[in-house]
């Protein structure tokens, strides 16, 4: 055993400077998110009273439950400012997790890099566990200064430090269901496809489990332990157990699985494709659909189960926030009267933002065909330079569209159904979704100068993405001055439904969008490949 | 006679480093041109720069009458390009990736390619249903391979295609393009294995630190190098090592051996056959040889620097 750890040091090493912006960036952003909520809700929540009325409102509500777990301590403070960031945010925080350990395992060894360093005196685990490594101490880092940071802006110390706990677990329970999964493919993007559809279930059990479905249900998934461990309601330490026999379970049974494969293969062989191209296969656009459908696909069935759920949702709001500051929190987010209007044009602000990070993604291919060499066979055909880029960048565009939309779709039908009024509720919610996309694009299009213009620096966008959407998560609440607030294309987009419809703002966002694509184009016609 | 690909005073910097540092290259239409060079001596930026895919700094470049950078969608679809390193999407099969590249150069869909992939993948013994992904190193230079092998273009650009095929292959690779002379194809065949260059190649380029320092025929350039002359006579002459065109020479006995520049051959025989010759063997240089003498100095540096390096 000794010898197969052998390098685990260096590996660790290699992987955090590898990640060195990367990671501290996440953690400040996870650790600021829960303070800051925590802030801004002692000043929404200030009484017992409002705690009460809010907290029994979402136990009312089967729809909230199912997104955000029961509030246990109805008068804990605690409790109601953390509901969302509890159940909620540790299923983000576990993807991140899940992420970082594929990057750090089955993406290398897929791209070769772990058999140059495999060859090198490194033991067989010690990738897994340079990986297990570092992203669990990513996980309790983040854990440790949240439980500061919360008991610092006022919450109760023994409840703080449970939450962080949960956290912290919930961020290496993460990182072990990948463990298993990159053992069983030997495609990263399927691995990273297989830890997300187990997080997927664990979600929708505890969720069923919380709600209509027998209560154990949510006692078989760690999402549903995280809220078990009901921080500032009690403080269930022991859950803590659970969660550390199930990690070491999937970690003993990833290792066991290294030890059985061989280097560069999965569990699962790969399927023979066909022998012959498909008629329609003959273009780069083409291409680029074959190459992104799968997750294409994927992402719009998500867009429309989330856009259901929000609609579901939606009805109950009225009962949830009856209470004059809560009332007056939502109005600054959402800014128009109709609580349930300002909850959809909230909700599909969000989902704008998650189809943006689609975007970016889908664009981003362009960059990564580049360095994996794989655009330079292309480009030595009759492909011209802008038809190559439009390839994947029009994906990018069609496809955020598709899912802001398809979120529309959901949530319209799903509030349709529940206020019997399908034609009304239908047409207002998939309108206001609609208007989002111009502000979706302006990502896509910066992804398309950078790629064009500044190509090492093309996943600078993700970081333009995060800014706007700590903009307007945080900009009114640390009262940020309106030209600042401005920068975030989101900022501009008519508050829908219920506000006032300007085609202007939408215009104009559109308007650069396709400057920033033309700017884009006209610099990677011009510079070199590679 | 007409030129395929001409390249004069051609200059490409990355930063600070100079890549080329004005290549000069001519390789006329129908020959299957050599163009050797160890790595890092700017075969592949060369390359890269004829198919467009990178921006000249200063210099004439001309391929197939037209400018690669300004003419590159058009030229693309008169030519076929096989990376060194060839990367495969990891969920397309060999065979989709086949047929798209052949489609993307525009082929006439005629029915022609599809014949012709079918018989280049029995003879490379490629199988088109794997994934991307499960092909080796030297599977996936098949691929690629029989990709531009399928088109019907007139020049094939090929960036060592062979690093990873086995020798039955090698061999497979070498009857392709013997097919491909007799079809009056033109070939750019980039490579650092000498064997192959000679058994393959009308025309040879050596490439040194972005500039071509040679460049002919074999047998051009064997003419402007020295021949090695062994010989059993009946009287060593008088004189010898004072011809001109002679060097090193070495007499041992009756026995004589050295080096004459191949210009001067002749005039030295006669010399030999005035002495009575018993044997004689001529030894024209290898491609070997006639690429190191242009390496020399490097490889000297590299040992000097580490017997330097012994001593210290």
């Amino acid at each position: 055993m000794r010898q197969n750890l052998t390098g685990t040091a260096a590996l660790t090493r290699l992987a955090l400077r590898r990640d060195r912006i990367v990671l501290p960036v996440w953690t400040a952003i996870f650790v600021l998110l829960a303070i800051g909520s925590a802030q801004a809700s002692v000043k929404v929540f200030p009484d017992e009273a409002s705690r009460i009325k809010a907290a029994e409102a979402i136990n009312n509500s089967p729809a909230l439950i199912a997104m955000y777990g029961r509030v246990y301590d109805v008068t804990s403070l605690g409790e109601v400012s953390m509901i969302k960031l509890k159940g909620l945010y540790a299923l983000f925080l576990a993807v991140l997790a899940f992420f970082t350990l594929i990057r750090h395992t089955r993406a290398n060894e897929e791209a070769g890099r772990l058999e140059l360093i495999g060859s090198a005196v490194v033991g067989r685990y010690a990738a897994l566990t340079a990986g297990l490594i570092v992203t669990c101490a990513t996980g309790i880092t983040i854990g440790t200064l949240t439980a500061l940071g919360l008991t610092a802006v006022g919450l109760p110390f023994a409840g703080s430090v449970a939450f962080g706990a949960g956290w912290a677990a919930v961020a290496c329970t993460g990182a072990a269901i990948a463990a298993v999964a990159a053992q069983v493919t030997e495609n990263a993007r399927t691995a990273n496809g297989i830890a997300a559809t187990t997080l997927g279930v664990f979600y929708v059990l505890r969720a069923v489990g919380d709600t209509s479905g027998p209560g154990w249900l949510s006692w078989l998934s760690p999402l549903g332990w995280v809220l078990h461990l009901r921080p500032y309601a009690g403080n269930r330490w022991w859950v803590l157990l659970v969660f550390l026999v199930f990690i070491v379970a999937a970690i003993a049974a990833s290792y066991a699985l290294v030890a059985r494969r061989d280097h560069g293969a999965g569990l699962v062989r790969p399927r023979p494709g066909p022998p012959d191209a498909a008629g329609w296969l003959r273009s780069p656009l083409a291409l680029a659909w074959r190459l992104q459908r799968g997750s294409l696909l994927a992402w719009t069935v998500g867009f429309l189960l989330i856009g259901a759920v929000m609609g579901n949702i939606a009805a109950d709001i009225g009962s949830i926030l009856d209470n004059e500051n809560a009332r007056e929190m939502i109005t600054k987010m959402g800014g128009v009267s109709g609580l349930t209007d300002a909850f959809f044009a909230a909700e599909l602000g969000i989902l704008a933002v998650v189809a943006s990070a689609y975007g970016v993604q889908s664009a981003l291919r362009l960059r990564s065909e580049e360095t994996s060499q794989r655009a330079e066979p292309v480009l030595a055909t009759a492909v011209s330079r802008p038809s190559f880029a439009m390839s994947h960048l029009s994906l990018a565009f069609l496809g955020s569209a598709l899912l802001v939309v398809a979120g529309g779709v959901g949530a319209g039908l799903a509030h349709g159904a529940q206020t019997g009024d399908m034609g009304r509720a239908f047409s207002r919610v998939v309108g206001a979704s609609l208007v989002q996309i111009p502000a979706v694009w302006i990502l896509v299009g910066i992804v398309a100068t950078l790629f064009g213009l500044l190509p090492r620096w093309s996943p600078l966008a993700w970081v333009f993405l995060v800014a706007f959407l700590l903009i307007g998560e945080f900009g009114s609440l640390f009262e940020l001055r309106q030209e600042v607030m401005d920068i975030s294309p989101y900022a501009h987009v008519p508050r829908l439904p219920g506000g006032e419809m300007t085609a202007a703002p939408l215009i104009w966002l559109a308007a650069i969008a396709v400057a920033l694509t033309v700017a884009g184009l006209a610099g990677f016609r011009r510079r070199d490949i590679g | 006679m007409t030129t395929a690909i001409s390249v004069s005073g051609l200059h490409k910097s990355f930063g600070r480093t100079h890549a080329l540092d004005g290549l000069d290259l001519s390789v006329t239409t129908g020959e299957v041109h050599g163009f050797l060079g160890p790595n890092g001596s700017g075969k592949s930026t060369t390359i890269r720069v004829l198919l467009g895919l990178l921006r000249a700094d200063s210099g004439d470049v001309s391929l197939l009458g037209g400018d690669p950078w300004r003419d590159a969608v058009d030229l693309h679809r008169r030519l076929a390009y096989v990376p060194g390193d060839v990367n495969l999407w990891a969920n397309l099969s060999g065979g989709e990736v086949i047929d798209l590249l052949g489609r993307l150069r525009g082929g006439r869909g005629d029915g022609a390619f599809e014949k012709k992939k079918a018989s280049l993948l029995e003879r490379f013994d490629l199988d088109p249903t794997k994934k991307g992904r499960t092909y080796s190193k030297g599977n996936r230079q098949k691929v690629a391979l029989v990709a531009a092998l399928a088109s019907d273009v007139e020049l094939l650009v090929l960036d060592e295609p062979t690093s990873g095929l086995d020798p039955l292959m090698e061999e497979v690779f070498r009857q392709c393009i013997e097919e491909e002379r007799e079809r009056d194809r033109t070939v750019l065949l980039s490579s650092h294995i000498l064997s192959e260059v000679e058994a393959l190649c009308d025309r040879v380029s050596i490439i040194r630190l972005g500039k071509v320092v040679e460049s002919g025929t074999l047998a051009e350039m064997r003419h402007l190098t020295r021949t090695s002359v062994h010989a059993e006579l009946d009287t060593v002459p008088d004189g010898l090592a004072a011809l001109d065109g002679v060097h090193e020479l070495d007499v041992q006995g009756n026995r004589v051996h050295f080096e004459v520049d191949t210009a001067k051959l002749g005039d030295t025989l006669k010399v030999l056959t005035a002495s009575g010759i018993h044997s004689l063997t001529s030894q024209p240089p290898t491609l070997e040889e006639l690429f190191l003498r242009h390496y020399q100095d490097e490889i000297g540096a590299a040992n000097g620097k580490h017997a330097a390096e012994v001593t210290v």
